[in-house]
């Protein structure tokens, strides 16, 4: 009963986004409130009843109604009910149902919270939005129901793939979704602007608190599908450079990207075509995701929930949305008003530099995810890109990201003087090379790469805090002044240093992981001894367990470091007879910023006693590639608190006043 | 006689264009010299042979695990070989097993042949769902005639 109520919801929010399309749309163009009106309350119900599909669709996973094909494929009872619930969006058509409800949801939000849009630009929007929610919820009812009935339904159900039984997995996808789908905001404003033929400071500034919070929660997504990927996964890594990695990065750049741009746009009234554009590409790459992740056309190791069926459907989609986004471009971006000019040495101007390479970095990463579709195509054979090419074009062109980056927020608008702000920022230079050398010299001689990834981050993280520090600083200020200064500081402003500053942290992470990670593997008897890194290893007994849902084999190794205890590990290697799967579960011994990371193999009893594979990879300040992304997406959060960005704060006096002001 | 454009329009448009294109055209250079060694190709057992890849380029081998043929070596590596109806061919590793790995399983082996013939894997096919096939593999599955159904509609009944 309750799924056949939840397949009827999930009918009715289908027929309430096209009421919201067609009355927001019939209200604009007749210039009727009472008809935007009822489009606005049509997205508020599209939400609702999307929501009430969901709770159906959870309600059959907590109660195992076996009799929902969905369940049946992805739930079993002996599950624990965190992962019964979080099985909801394990599956393909429980995923693209947690899509749709990001979807309306941001809609229902934009209609009821935007009341300081101007009238047309909000029905425009709320309409384009409308008819997003029709692609992808009429995709969902007809091709991709996760609510439909079994004829006979089964006794017991498949079981969600052990992989995905984690807490921080089960939480990835929310947060991966919101950000995905936040961006579709950003893409309704940017078409609704390029309709109404007006892109201008306001617009930037009602844009932008949705791509700031689109990108945050895309960040933490990201960077939780790292850490699970690191923990679970045994493989001792954390990023791979697979399309599926590259299909959540994509838009996180193209967010990066727009949320520069858009400042710009706000502050000087320039760049407003590349904004808009901006705003079309970054939900174009979500869509991307979507279908590469899902239609299984290009080779992961992370792929789930493929359908190369349903993958023409997505296509198909992504061709509708993003083909008239762009078409709407092609056609109007020339009709805008063009921008002020600016001189090239300005913060205009690094933003602009800044923009021109994280898009050339896009590119190299759109270039070689689709690859070998392209080489597909034009020679039918079947090739792989690897990460060292990756390597090579994505990390010197951020590199030149990262140089520049310090100086933008010591340059004024307008005009700036280059050697002032190089000046103010001797010390940090002057930290960074130190560092570099350092390195070079003394820790990994030899080691060009790494040193220059550690001084770029030192100049990143120095540069960033001696902004701050002459902001505060001046006129022989005591310390209590200082503070009273740092707090008043706008909250814009901290937000955005603390996002240099993570993306620093997490930049000094990643060299310095990269370049010493030890790993070792070892077959072991009982009582065998192992060395990594300084640590010393003893297996001391293999036990089974019973889990839950599972049977498991437990190793107990102690480890020491010169003789005095460190940590006491306990890894696991699972079977889960629903799936007939096996998995490993990793012990990492937490040694400050970095990890002692230790997984058991499968026994070895061949001639004599038994023994276990033993594998332990030490991975120094690991810690700092997931705090850094966190810094960020705090400082993402930051800024979004900062009252000048408040969702729905700015009124149309204050946008009037913002427009004369970057008149001026 | 200036050379610069007369219109305002046009002098902006120079002046993205002259910005924009020694970073793209770099960015490109820099793409294609990176793609050179990084791409590799697929092939088959039986495609390998009659290819006849040269010892030592990185490629990627498909095939089944053939049965029978697992064993695990001293220094705790694994040595397996791949097989299509034709061919097969010896693949030692070193490393990690993904844990879908077992014999009769449809396998994806990065690395290189050695000179003895022998394919020394760098990186086994890591699959997170045993639904999932790499699409490569169905395909030279599906031309060998070893093909056994999709696996999707296989896990539905």
């Amino acid at each position: 009963m309750i799924a056949e109520f939840g397949s009827f919801a999930l009918v009715l929010a289908f027929a309430l986004s096209i009421a919201q399309l067609g009355l927001s749309a019939a209200g604009r163009l007749r210039g009727n409130p009472s008809l935007a009106g009822a489009g606005e309350g049509a997205a508020g119900g599209a939400f609702i009843c999307t929501a009430a599909a969901f709770a159906a669709l959870t309600f059959a996973f907590v109660t195992s109604d076996f009799s929902v094909v969905n369940v049946a494929a992805n739930s079993h009872t002996d599950k624990p009910l965190f992962y019964k619930i979080t099985g909801v969006w394990g599956s393909h058509e429980g995923s693209m149902l947690l899509w749709c409800l990001a979807l309306t949801g941001y809609g229902a939000v934009m209609a009821i919270f935007g009341s300081g849009l101007p009238a047309r630009l909000k029905s425009t929007a709320v309409a384009v939005q409308g008819a997003l929610g029709v692609l992808f919820l009429g995709y969902t009812v007809f091709a991709s129901n996760p609510l439909l009935r079994l004829p006979n339904p089964p006794v017991e159900g498949h079981s969600l793939n052990p992989l995905l039984q984690d807490p921080f997995l089960a939480i990835h996808p929310p947060f991966l979704y919101s950000g995905y789908v936040g961006m579709s905001v950003v893409f309704s404003l940017s078409l609704a602007a390029l309709i109404e033929g007006r892109v201008d400071a306001a617009w930037a500034r009602w844009v932008r608190p949705w791509a700031l919070a689109a990108w945050s929660l895309l960040t933490i997504g990201i960077m939780l599908g790292s850490f699970w990927s690191y923990y679970v996964l045994g493989w001792g890594g954390w990023w791979s450079w697979d399309p599926v990695e590259n299909a959540s990065f994509m838009p996180w750049l193209a967010a990066t990207a727009l949320l520069h741009s858009a400042t710009v746009t706000e502050k000087r009234g320039a760049l407003a075509g590349w904004t808009v554009f901006l705003g079309l590409v970054a939900f174009t790459f979500s869509m991307l995701g979507a279908f590469l992740v899902r239609s299984g056309v290009l080779t992961s190791v992370h792929a789930f929930a493929i359908d190369p069926a349903r993958g023409v459907l997505l296509l198909s989609i992504l061709a509708i949305a993003a083909g008239a986004g762009f078409l709407v471009f092609a056609w109007r971006a020339p009709k805008l008003a063009p921008g002020g000019l600016f001189a090239p040495i300005s913060r205009e101007g690094a933003l602009v530099l800044n923009n021109l390479f994280i898009a050339a970095a896009t590119a190299a990463v759109l270039f070689g995810t689709l690859f070998p579709l392209i080489k597909q195509a034009a020679s039918g054979d079947a090739a792989s890109v690897g990460p060292p090419y990756f390597n090579r074009t994505f990390a010197p062109i951020m590199a030149a990201v990262l140089v520049v980056l310090p100086l933008a927020p010591l340059m004024p608008w307008k005009r700036a003087d280059l050697v002032g702000a190089l000046q103010r920022l001797l010390a940090a230079a002057l930290a960074a090379v130190a560092a570099g050398i350092a390195v070079v010299a003394l820790a990994r001689p030899g080691d060009v790469v790494t040193a220059m990834g550690v001084a770029l981050a030192v100049w990143l993280i120095a540069g960033t805090l001696t902004e701050l520090v002459q902001r505060v600083r001046g006129g022989g200020a005591k310390a209590s002044e200082m503070l009273r200064r740092f707090v008043g500081l706008p909250r814009g402003t901290l937000g955005m240093s603390l996002a240099h500053i993570g993306l620093g942290v997490f930049i000094l992470g990643a060299a310095l992981e990269t370049s010493g990670r030890i790993e070792a593997a070892q077959v072991l008897g009982l009582g065998g001894h192992m060395n990594v890194a300084g640590y010393d290893l003893r297996l001391d007994k293999v036990a089974a367990v019973q889990g839950p849902n599972y049977t498991a084999e437990r190793a107990d190794l102690t480890v020491t470091r010169g003789g005095s205890p460190v940590c006491a590990a306990a890894p696991e290697r699972r079977f889960y007879p629903a799936n007939q799967q096996t998995t490993s579960r990793v012990t990492i011994c937490v040694q400050g910023p970095s990890d002692l990371y230790l997984v058991v193999g499968e026994p070895r009893a061949a001639g004599g006693p038994s023994s276990w594979l033993i594998r332990a990879y030490w991975n120094p300040w690991v810690r700092l590639i997931f705090l850094g992304p966190l810094l960020m997406a705090l400082g993402g959060a930051l800024s979004l608190s900062d009252r000048r960005l408040r969702l729905g704060v700015p009124r149309r006096a204050r946008a009037a006043q913002a427009v004369a002001e970057a008149a001026e | 006689m200036s050379l610069m454009p007369k219109s305002r329009k046009a002098r902006r448009r120079l002046a993205a264009v002259a910005l924009a294109a020694p970073i793209l055209a770099g960015a490109a250079a820099l793409a294609f010299y990176a793609l050179g060694d990084s791409v590799s190709f697929f092939y088959s057992p039986s495609q390998a042979k009659a290819s006849n890849v040269p010892a030592g380029r990185t490629i990627e081998l498909g095939g089944l695990v053939a049965m029978g043929s697992l064993k695990k070596t001293p220094d705790g590596g694994i040595a397996f070989s791949v097989a299509d109806q034709k061919d097969a061919y010896p693949v030692v590793y070193r490393g990690e097993v993904p844990d879908l790995f077992r014999e009769g399983q449809g396998v994806v082996a990065k690395g290189a042949f050695g000179s003895d013939g022998v394919f020394r894997a760098t990186e086994i096919l890591a699959k997170h769902d045993e639904r999932y096939m790499p699409r490569e593999l169905v395909k030279a599955l599906k031309a060998s005639g070893e093909w056994r159904g999709d696996p999707q509609t296989a896990a539905a009944k």
